[in-house]
């Protein structure tokens, strides 16, 4: 008997059979297998449940109305459905208009940002030079720095901004660009935005892992740099800026300390969200003509819907490209 | 020959133009942007800084932003050591969770692509303002009191603790291990990037290591040891600084919101920039010992 009609014979057998013909191990395997796969489902649930739960939470709470929220019987059914606090979240949130401003800076400042990484990305991965050590030290420093400490002195900076002293020379006036855009665009252009550090560090490793042997074919060929770059390198790097281009624009969509202090004056979704219970407060005696203090339950309601609205989008962008943001992940982190 | 050497040299230094030029907006982003403003807020932790009449005076005032900081301030001191050495046990905590859910996605079961986005999901939607409105949820809180009242004595945790507590041995570290434990939620919103990483280490080690110790009679347990922990242990490096960094930039953090209401609430740029400088001293120089003690024990397998 060949040993692959031996491996048939034994698969016709019984599950009992099997189990006294290995001396009783079958079944301890078998038992054992089952048993973790038991643990680790009710594990794994259990976590998953846990990070979903919020959102689940947040989605009942936001249709109902605030009767329901003191009743102690409703906990995730709403007995009064409404959608009345969809529409009182995006009026204090001014909806279309944040959406619309927070798309456009949101776009703008990640194409801006993804560009100039992706530029700087490159030349640390495939380019010698004197220094090049101590410029990625320097990258690596960016990442760590909290941008938190040197918010005071870039507050002052911007305030009074000026160029080697020559708008002061011109007008006799520093410049105010607090309030404007144009701070946080430069900021963008210089790498130096929200955590821009991290992508040049992405991009770079990923540069890194394409073979070398394409450029060099094209060097010989007498392709210029820039020509091999952007023909050859880069249709090569997609998956990688197109995974941080989402990044970049999903943590900009939702961030708050560079929104505050660069683009306070104009309406955003993260700065709305981060106000909405104050305006709601506002909203309130601007109707009642009191001073009324809001139940905490519906301001948090309130804020729960407003986060719904804000995060849809997010999560829309998640379905559909969870793949890039994963694995865009595994593959730079990996190596060191 | 000496002119082909020329040449190369010549070749060489063409390439180091360009990539000077590729990172020059790094460079420049770097000098304008960060080594100024941080040089500028060093200089303003030692000065007093008043902006009355539209104009910033600076005079020097030695440490006496400092002395603020540490002895005038009622909250600072207090807010740091807890800020410190709550990032102390979560970072940790961090690390081991994230650890064993790597291990655990990377064995093979149906749905696992499922249970990894939703592992990943935190890093995309507690980002930014999110995650500061979501420590403050009140309806949240309220919700958990009352479960926890109507399921009094029923928890498994609270028994735990109790049988632990009456042992009366390392009850400080039980403590602690609670404490981290009801806050499972935090450690596992912050561990996306970390699982990812562990992962797609763990994805890397040969099979055939497992198998021939398999064969030599090793025990899973002890291959997790032996194979897997070395294996990736660089990782916990790497996830380390990463896991340290990430949470002392959070937006919650309380040293941090501390420093911005004395910076913009009361417009103290001196002393807002002196705190600063403390925190951000104090959190690299944990970054760095731990690292270099992580670092020595690294096992770099090629």
């Amino acid at each position: 008997m060949t040993n692959s009609e031996a491996m048939a014979s034994y698969k016709k057998m019984g599950f009992w059979e099997r189990n006294k013909l290995s001396g009783g191990y079958l079944l301890k395997k078998v038992i054992g297998e089952k048993a973790v796969s038991i643990i680790r489902f009710i594990l794994l649930f259990g976590m998953c449940f846990m990070i979903i739960q919020p959102i689940l939470n947040k989605i009942s709470v936001s249709f109902m109305t605030e009767q329901d929220l003191y009743n102690p019987v409703v906990i995730s059914i709403p007995e009064h459905f409404t959608t009345a606090n969809y529409r009182l979240a995006a009026e204090l949130i001014s909806l279309k208009e944040a959406v619309l401003n927070s798309f456009l800076i949101s776009l703008t400042i990640a194409a801006l940002q993804i560009a100039v990484c992706t530029l700087v990305g490159y030349g640390f991965a495939r380019f010698e030079f004197p220094g090049k050590k101590f410029w990625f030290a320097m990258v690596l420093l960016v990442i760590l720095i909290p941008p938190q400490t040197i918010a005071s002195s870039l507050h002052l900076h911007f305030r009074y901004f000026d160029v080697l002293g020559i708008f002061k020379l011109i007008t006799g006036e520093t410049l105010n660009l607090r309030g404007s855009k144009l701070p946080y665009y430069l900021m963008s252009a210089g790498c130096m935005g929200l955590k821009n550090g991290l992508y040049i560090y992405m991009i770079r490793q990923y540069f890194r892992n394409i073979p070398g042997d394409l450029e060099e074919a094209a060097y010989v060929d007498g392709c210029g740099t820039l020509k091999t770059f952007f023909t050859i390198m880069l249709p090569q790097a997609r998956p990688i800026i197109t995974s941080c281009f989402l990044f970049a624009f999903v943590w900009q969509w939702t961030d708050g300390f560079y929104s505050r202090m660069f683009l306070g004056s104009t309406k955003l979704v993260s700065t709305g969200l981060s106000r909405i219970v104050d305006s709601l407060g506002a909203y309130i005696q601007r109707i009642n003509g009191v001073k009324t203090t809001i139940s905490v339950a519906y301001s948090n309601c309130i804020l729960a819907t407003g986060t719904l609205i804000i995060i849809v989008p997010i999560i829309v962008i998640y379905l559909f490209a969870q793949r890039e943001f994963v694995e865009s992940i595994s593959s730079t982190g990996i190596k060191m | 020959m000496s002119k082909q050497k020329n040449k190369l040299a010549g070749l060489q230094k063409r390439k180091a133009i360009s990539g000077y030029l590729f990172i020059s907006p790094f460079i420049i982003g770097f000098l304008v942007f960060l080594v100024k403003p941080l040089f500028e807020s060093l200089y303003m932790s030692f000065c007093n800084v008043d902006l009355s009449a539209g104009k910033i005076t600076k005079t020097l005032a030695g440490l006496e932003n400092f002395k603020f900081a540490f002895r005038v301030d009622p909250e600072y001191t207090r807010l740091l050591v807890e800020e410190l050495s709550r990032m102390m046990v979560y970072s940790l905590a961090i690390i081991v969770f994230s650890f064993f859910v790597a291990l655990i996605l990377n064995q093979k079961f149906k749905g696992r692509a499922l249970v990894r986005a939703i592992f990943f999901l935190p890093v995309i939607l507690s980002s930014g303002v999110i995650i500061g409105l979501e420590s403050n949820n009140q309806l949240m809180a309220s919700l958990a009191q009352t479960i926890e009242q109507t399921t009094e004595g029923v928890s498994v945790t609270a028994a735990l603790e109790d049988i632990l507590r009456t042992a009366g041995v390392g009850v400080r570290a039980y403590e602690q291990v609670f404490e981290v434990i009801d806050n499972i939620y935090d450690v596992a919103l912050a561990s996306g990037i970390q699982i990812i990483i562990f992962l797609s280490g763990l994805q890397t080690i040969s099979s055939s290591m497992y198998e021939a110790a398999d064969i030599e009679g090793c025990t899973k347990w002890e291959s997790l040891w032996k194979i897997t922990f070395p294996m990736i242990s660089s990782l916990f490096l790497v996830n380390w600084i990463y896991t340290v960094v990430d949470f002392c930039m959070r937006s919650d953090n309380q040293v941090i919101e501390k420093i911005q209401k004395v910076m913009i609430d009361q417009q103290q740029y001196g002393n807002a920039s002196a705190m600063s400088w403390i925190y951000f001293v104090l959190v690299l120089a944990f970054v760095g010992i731990t690292s270099y003690f992580i670092s020595k024990r690294v096992y770099y397998y090629d």
